[in-house]
C-alpha cells in the first residue's frame, strides 16, 4: 500500500475532509456512548441542544469560543513559521496580568478609548511572555518547545503570587482574587442578560485581520516560506531571526489578548482559574483548522460546543463529561487522517 | 546464458508511464550499461528489480526462476545486490558494522564480527575495494563509501550487481578504480549492471548499453560499435549538442577574493579573481569547501578573515539581499534544499528575491499578486519553465524545470556576477545544454561567472581558467587549455600542479 500525492485538491475537498473528519469522530465515539447503555441519538441531541437549542446555550458557547479562537490563532501563526508556541496559556495569563495592572485603576479613560488600550497592552504583554523563548532559540539555538511550554508554569505561580499577595484584592477578605476592571474598561455584553460580550466580536475581526496578513502581506509571505523552508527563505534573502521574533510577537500578542476577553469581558477581575487550558486548547483548534486564520472561526465554535454541550449532556444523561475530551482528541485523529486522504491518495498494489 | 531477464516490465504513475514493455537480458560476466537521462525510467526499472516497486505488467527472471515481486529480501536471496545513487550508510557505525547491518540472524545472541571481517578482507583484496573494516564512515572520503557500498552489495554473495550513477561523487582517478573493480568481478563470471547518463564512463568500461528513453528501450548496441554521438542522440531523441565557449576578452574584474577564509579550516586563504566576459571554474571533490566558498559569495556565511570585494566597489553589504542588490545571480548547489521552496508557489519562488519590491510588493509590505503573477507567467515563457503556470506548486516541477525557475530568477536581472554552483547536476541532455547556453549568453552579455561544478565535461567546455579546490584551499588558476584531466584529478586529490605533472 502506498500513498501519492494529488496533484490538485479542491476547495471543496479541502472544506470537505474537515468536516467528514468530525462526522467519523462522532461516529466512533458512539460505541463510547453505547457502553455506558445510553442512547447515541439522545446523548447528541442532548449534546446539540446543550450547545445550540437555546439563546443562553448558543451565548454560551460563543462566549466559550472566544478566546479559543484567540489562542487558536495564536498556535496558527506561530506553527505556519514552524515555531512550536506551546505557551498561550502563559502568554494568556501575561495579557490578563497587563490588563489587570492597568485597568483596575491605574487610568481611566472614556471607554472608546479604554478598551483598544487595554487589548493593546494585553497583546503587549503577552508578546512579552515569548520574548525570552524566543531570543534564546535565535541566539542560542535552544528549543522552544521546551522554553514556551516551561513559562506556562512559571508565569502560573507568578499570577498565583501577585493573586496571594501584592494584588489580593483587600475587599475580598482574604480570596486570591485581583481588583475588578473599572467599568470603563469592562467589555460590553452583546446580549443582554448573558455572558456573551464585545470580545466575540474582536476575536472574529483578529481572524479576518490574521487571514489578510498571512496572504496579501510580504510580513505573511516571509512567516509562510520560513516555515516551509527556513534555509531556501534565508538563501532568497528573507531575515529569519527577524521573521521569527515577528512571529512570536504577533503569537503571543493573539494569546495576550485571549487574556484581556476573559478578564475584561466574561469575569471581570483576575483569578488563577482564569483559563481552564484555553491556552493548550488552541493547539488542538489550530491543528483542526489545518492553520486557517478562517478555519479556526469554525474549528474554534466546534471545540467550545462540544464542551459546552457536553456539561449540558452529562446533566441529562448518565454521560460524564469526559465524553468532551474523547470527542475532540478523536476529532483531532480524524482530522489529521481525512485531510491526509485528501491530499493522498492510496494504492494498493 | 542469461542470468538475468527482465521481461515486458510495465510500469504506471498515475497517468505517467514509467517503464514501456521493457525486455532486457544480462549475461554471466557482461556490463550492461543503462542509458537513459532523467525520468526516463532507470532508476524504476531497477528499484522493480530489486523489489521497492512491483511492477504493473511483466516479470523478472534470475538464473532462470521467476522472481517474486516486490521483494527485496526475495532480490538479496537471489543473489542482487544494489548500490544506490544516494548512499544507504549509518555514519556512526564502522564499515563493518554497515556491511553486516541487517544480514544477520535475528535469533543468534551475538554478532559473529570475526567471520564478517574476515570475509570483508577477502572480498576486499578479491576485487581491490581496499577500505579498514574497523573505520567508521563518517571519517571515510566518498569514494571510500562507495567501496563500503559495493562490499554491502556483494556481501551476501551478489552475482549480479547494480550501481545506480555510481560515479557522481567521484573524482576521475576514483572512478577508474571502480571500473577496475567491475572488472575484476566481471572476470569472476560476476554481472554488473551500471545506470548513467555520462557517455564516456559508460563507453569506457560496459560491454553493451542500452538505451532507455521515455520509458521504453529505445535501441541496445555493443559498446565497442557506438560512438559518443550516436548514444546521445540516441538517449536525447535528436541531436543535442551543449554549447562551447568561444574564447573572449575579458574585461574589468567583478569579483576579488583576497585571502578569504572561513572558520577554523573551512576556507583557507582563498585568493580568486573573476573578470567580465569570464568564466572562472573551480573543480574539486565534493566536500572539500566548495559549499563554503559559494555561501561566502551568496553572503550567506560571513569570512572570518580576509576581504571580497565586487565590481571593483567598496564592500559590498555581504548578505543575501546585499549581493543580489549589487548585481550578483546566484544558483545554488541543492534546488530543491535551498534554490525553491517546494511548498509555495512557482510566482512565490520567482519573487522570492524581489519580495519588498515591485512588481511583488507595493510599499514593502502589500504583496501584489496580480503584478507577480503576470512577471512569473513572462519569466515562465521566456526561461521555458514547464509548468501549469504561476500557481502550480513548485516541488511537483521536475528537476531541470525547477533549474529553469531558478535561473529565470538569478538571470533576469542581469547580473554583472553570476554565481553557479553545480548547475546542471542531475538534469538530461536537454536541459544542460539548456544551463550552458543560458549561462554563455550572460557572459557574452558581460557577466563574470563563477562555475563551482564536480563535472570536469562542465569545466572543460565552460570555463577560461580553472582552479582546483582540495580541503579548503584554491589551487592557482590555469587557463584551460594548459592542464590535463588526469592532471585535474591528481589536484582534485590534493597533489601540486608540479607533482601531478611529475605523476602523469
Amino acid at each position: 500500500m502506498r500513498f501519492e500525492p494529488r496533484e490538485h485538491v479542491s476547495v471543496l475537498a479541502a472544506v470537505v475532509a474537515p468536516v467528514a473528519g468530525v462526522a467519523a469522530a462522532l461516529l466512533l465515539c458512539s460505541g463510547l456512548i453505547l457502553w455506558t447503555g445510553e442512547s447515541v441519538g439522545e446523548a447528541y441531541w442532548l449534546l446539540l441542544k446543550g450547545a445550540f437549542g437555546t439563546k443562553f446555550a448558543l451565548t454560551e458557547t460563543l462566549s466559550r469560543a472566544t478566546p479559543l479562537i484567540l489562542t487558536g490563532l495564536a498556535a496558527a501563526v506561530a506553527f505556519r513559521a514552524k515555531f512550536w508556541n506551546i505557551g498561550a496559556e502563559g502568554q494568556l495569563y501575561c495579557g490578563a496580568l497587563a490588563v489587570t495592572w492597568l485597568g483596575t485603576g491605574m487610568i481611566t479613560l472614556h471607554p472608546v478609548l479604554m478598551i483598544p488600550l487595554l487589548f493593546l497592552v494585553g497583546a503587549l504583554g503577552g508578546g512579552a511572555a515569548l520574548l525570552v523563548p524566543v531570543i534564546l532559540k535565535n541566539r542560542l539555538k535552544v528549543d522552544e518547545v521546551v522554553t514556551t511550554l516551561l513559562l506556562n508554569f512559571v508565569i502560573l505561580l507568578l499570577v498565583s503570587y501577585l493573586l496571594e499577595g501584592p494584588w489580593k484584592d483587600p475587599m475580598l477578605m482574604g480570596w486570591p482574587q485581583a481588583a475588578p476592571i473599572i467599568d470603563e474598561g469592562v467589555l460590553p455584553q452583546l446580549v443582554a442578560k448573558t455572558r456573551l460580550h464585545l470580545g466575540l466580536i474582536v476575536a472574529v475581526a483578529a481572524a479576518l485581520i490574521v487571514w489578510l496578513v498571512m496572504t496579501f502581506t510580504v510580513w505573511g509571505y516571509e512567516i509562510r516560506a520560513v516555515g516551509h523552508n527556513a534555509a531556501a527563505a534565508a538563501f532568497s534573502g528573507i531575515k529569519i531571526n527577524r521573521t521569527i521574533i515577528r512571529t512570536a510577537l504577533l503569537s503571543g500578542g493573539l494569546a495576550g489578548m485571549a487574556g484581556v476577553t476573559e478578564v475584561a469581558g466574561l469575569k471581570g477581575y483576575l483569578t488563577l482559574d482564569l483559563s481552564p487550558g484555553f491556552g493548550y486548547a488552541g493547539i488542538a483548534v489550530a491543528m483542526l483548522a489545518q492553520l486557517h486564520p478562517l478555519g479556526i472561526l469554525a474549528s474554534a465554535l466546534f471545540l467550545s460546543a462540544i464542551y459546552v454541550g457536553a456539561d449540558s449532556m452529562s446533566r441529562g444523561v448518565n454521560i460524564p463529561t469526559y465524553i468532551a475530551d474523547v470527542l475532540v482528541a478523536t476529532s483531532m485523529l480524524a482530522v489529521v487522517l481525512s485531510v491526509m486522504l485528501a491530499r493522498f491518495r492510496i494504492r494498493f498494489s | 546464458m542469461a542470468v538475468l531477464e527482465i521481461v515486458g516490465v510495465t510500469k504506471r504513475f498515475g497517468s505517467l508511464l514509467a517503464n514501456d514493455g521493457i525486455t532486457l537480458s544480462l549475461a554471466e560476466g557482461e556490463i550492461l550499461a543503462l542509458l537513459g537521462e532523467n525520468g526516463a525510467g532507470k532508476t524504476t526499472l531497477m528499484n522493480i528489480l530489486f523489489g521497492h516497486y512491483t511492477a504493473d505488467e511483466g516479470h523478472i527472471n534470475v538464473a532462470g526462476e521467476t522472481l517474486t515481486p516486490g521483494s527485496p529480501d526475495a532480490a538479496i536471496a537471489a543473489g542482487i545486490g544494489m548500490v544506490h545513487q544516494h548512499f544507504t550508510l549509518a555514519d556512526n557505525l564502522s564499515v563493518l558494522e554497515n556491511v553486516i547491518l541487517g544480514r544477520e540472524s535475528l535469533w543468534s545472541w551475538r554478532q559473529d564480527k570475526a567471520r564478517g571481517r574476515d570475509h570483508i578482507l577477502t572480498m576486499a583484496r578479491d576485487f581491490g575495494l581496499e577500505v579498514d573494516p574497523d573505520a567508521l564512515i563518517s571519517e571515510l572520503s566518498l569514494g571510500e563509501r562507495q567501496r563500503v557500498e559495493i562490499l554491502k552489495a556483494l556481501y551476501g554473495d551478489a552475482q549480479v550487481l547494480i550501481l545506480d550513477e555510481p560515479t557522481a561523487v567521484l573524482t576521475p582517478q576514483e572512478t577508474d578504480s571502480l571500473f577496475e573493480t567491475l572488472r575484476r568481478l566481471v572476470g569472476q563470471g560476476r554481472s554488473v549492471v551500471i545506470i548513467s547518463h555520462k557517455l564516456h564512463e559508460i563507453l569506457s568500461v560496459s560491454d553493451r548499453v542500452a538505451v532507455l528513453r521515455r520509458g521504453a528501450i529505445v535501441g541496445t548496441v555493443k559498446t565497442h560499435e557506438a560512438d559518443r554521438d550516436s548514444l546521445a542522440e540516441l538517449m536525447v531523441g535528436r541531436s543535442v549538442v551543449r554549447p562551447k565557449a568561444e574564447p573572449m576578452a575579458p574585461g574589468e574584474e567583478v569579483l576579488r577574493l583576497d585571502k578569504v577564509s572561513l572558520g577554523a579550516a573551512k576556507l583557507d586563504g582563498i585568493e580568486l579573481s573573476v573578470r567580465a566576459h569570464e568564466i572562472v571554474g573551480i573543480a574539486g571533490v565534493a566536500g572539500n569547501g566548495q559549499a563554503d566558498l559559494a555561501s561566502v559569495i551568496s553572503g550567506l556565511a560571513r569570512p572570518s578573515s580576509g576581504r571580497i570585494t565586487l565590481f571593483g566597489e567598496g564592500p559590498v553589504q555581504l548578505t543575501p539581499e546585499g549581493v543580489v542588490a549589487a548585481g550578483v545571480g546566484r544558483i545554488p548547489e541543492d534546488r530543491n534544499a535551498i534554490g525553491v521552496i517546494g511548498a509555495m508557489t512557482v510566482w512565490e519562488n520567482l519573487s522570492s528575491e524581489d519580495i519588498r519590491r515591485p512588481p511583488a510588493s507595493r510599499g514593502g509590505f502589500l504583496l501584489d499578486k496580480p503584478a507577480a503573477r503576470a512577471r512569473a507567467g513572462e519569466l515562465i515563457e521566456a526561461y521555458d519553465v514547464r509548468c501549469k503556470g504561476p500557481d502550480a506548486e513548485t516541488g511537483l516541477l521536475s528537476g531541470g524545470n525547477i533549474q529553469k525557475l531558478i535561473l529565470a530568477r538569478a538571470l533576469s536581472r542581469e547580473p554583472k556576477l553570476i554565481l553557479a554552483n553545480q548547475p546542471v547536476r542531475g538534469l538530461d541532455e536537454g536541459a544542460i545544454a539548456y544551463v550552458h547556453k543560458r549561462l554563455l549568453a550572460a557572459r557574452s552579455r558581460g557577466a563574470g561567472i563563477l562555475l563551482i561544478t564536480e563535472d570536469l565535461d562542465e569545466l572543460l567546455a565552460l570555463a577560461d581558467r580553472v582552479a582546483v579546490m582540495y580541503r579548503g584551499r584554491l589551487t592557482e588558476s590555469y587557463a584551460v587549455g594548459d592542464v590535463t584531466v588526469p592532471e585535474l584529478g591528481l589536484m582534485m586529490a590534493g597533489q601540486k600542479l608540479a607533482g601531478a605533472r611529475h605523476a602523469v
